[in-house]
């Protein structure tokens, strides 16, 4: 069992594994988002946002 | 149970049978049509070929209650009021498709629809059969009014928002695209396929009748006046509306605080789906998506330059906007299962 953080973005529920290791990816079911898990000395957990490609139909 | 259509052979009337059709806990006993009567269903509606052997039979109102438990009415404007009290009387709960119940100030009927209402008495009754604003009321309803397609994507998408009290309440702008579906089955010379292939046709830039009852369903949610500005456009699409509304901010808003605003105010609905992905080519909601399902997708966006939150809501104007909504008010009313015989998905690609 892991435990539950909430999405930076959007509040959802994020399960974080038991065993998650510093530079995992998580992704929010529901806005999508991806974060990378960054583990402190103090063995907390921050998700920092990873960067997403988007799209360009403007040329 | 047995339930009738009243209109059985327009757009809504098809879509109704398909439901109902297949629904595990209603036989349909008639369908009516004053054009088609004789003529077999799937001869007019050919995706029910298989279905049903039934015919269309002309509407005759003693028959009706004879033969019905509740009845579905898909009629145009101003045909229902001219039967439903009649159907009423008889005992038969009635669930009405078209606009003649949805008003509850008469003289908005003379404004809007150019008509003095023919039963006003009625009109206080009538329960605005939107399951996720008036669920409570539905229950016990004798007489459900339907909302009109483009009313329910636009108070779908502002309801949360204009309840939090959050915005400005009389500055707020409706925009449409709508498929030609919404037209009905009558053909005219706008709906005369080298007339419609390709358009974007603005065709009713101010002044459009859903006007009405947007603006009496966030009334009563705000507790105050409520303003909509609406504009719709006839687009290249059989099915679905898009329903992009803009509102502006009394105070600012982080992203995270219109997400607990949506989750909150929709929280265990079975149709609503928020939609507002990082990632992928659907990160807002999309008609294509939802054509043939009940559910209506919604999304938002900030415009923090402008003080701005863009809602977007997208459904099938024959399903959630129509038919779909129908069924599920009388799962409501018959305290059956809210969802059933309405989970079909759409489908992907289409």
């Amino acid at each position: 069992m892991g435990f539950l953080m909430n999405c930076p973005e959007c509040d959802a529920e994020l399960e974080i594994p038991e065993d998650v290791i510093s530079g995992e990816i998580i992704s929010c079911p529901d806005c999508g988002m991806d974060y990378e898990v960054h583990i402190k000395e103090n063995g907390e957990l921050e998700l920092k946002p990873a960067e997403i490609e988007g799209e360009d139909w403007g040329e | 149970m047995k339930v009738g259509i009243l209109g059985a052979s327009g757009y809504v009337g098809g879509e109704l049978l398909r439901l109902l059709l297949r629904h595990p806990r209603v036989e349909v006993s008639l369908a009516t049509s004053s054009s088609r009567a004789g003529d077999f269903i799937h001869r007019v509606h050919p995706n029910l070929r298989g279905l049903t052997k039934m015919k269309f039979v002309p509407p005759d109102p003693s028959k009706i209650t004879d033969e019905c438990d509740l009845l579905f009415v898909s009629t145009p404007h101003g045909v229902s009021s001219s039967l439903t009290p009649q159907i009423l009387e008889s005992g038969v709960r009635v669930i009405d498709t078209s606009a003649d119940f949805r008003l509850k100030d008469p003289h908005a009927y003379v404004k809007w629809y150019g008509m003095q209402h023919r039963c006003p008495e009625l009109l206080e009754k009538a329960v605005y059969g939107l399951p996720e604003i008036h669920r409570r009321e539905i229950r016990d309803a004798q007489l459900v009014a339907c909302p009109g397609c483009m009313a329910a994507a636009a108070i779908l998408a502002l309801a949360p928002i204009v309840k939090s009290g959050k915005i400005e309440r009389n500055r707020i702008v409706a925009d449409f695209k709508v498929g030609s579906s919404g037209g009905g089955a009558k053909p005219t010379l706008a709906s005369h396929h080298p007339e419609h292939y390709g358009v974007v046709r603005p065709y009713k830039p101010v002044g459009h009748r859903h006007t009405a009852e947007i603006e009496q369903e966030l009334r009563i949610l705000a507790g105050g006046e409520v303003s909509v500005a609406m504009s719709a456009h006839s687009v290249n699409m059989v099915r679905g509306i898009l329903a992009t509304c803009h509102v502006f901010l009394v105070d600012p808003l982080s992203m995270i605080d219109v997400w607990r605003i949506y989750r909150g105010f929709y929280r265990d609905e079975p149709f609503i789906r928020l939609v507002r992905e990082a990632r992928g080519i659907y990160r807002y909601p999309d008609p294509k998506i939802v054509v043939g399902s009940n559910y209506c997708d919604l999304g938002f966006e900030l415009d923090d330059d402008h003080s701005r939150l863009v809602l977007l809501s997208a459904l099938d104007n024959l399903m959630k906007g129509a038919a779909g909504t129908a069924v599920q008010d009388m799962n409501i009313m018959m305290g059956w299962p809210e969802a059933e015989g309405l989970w079909d998905t759409g489908l992907h690609p289409i």
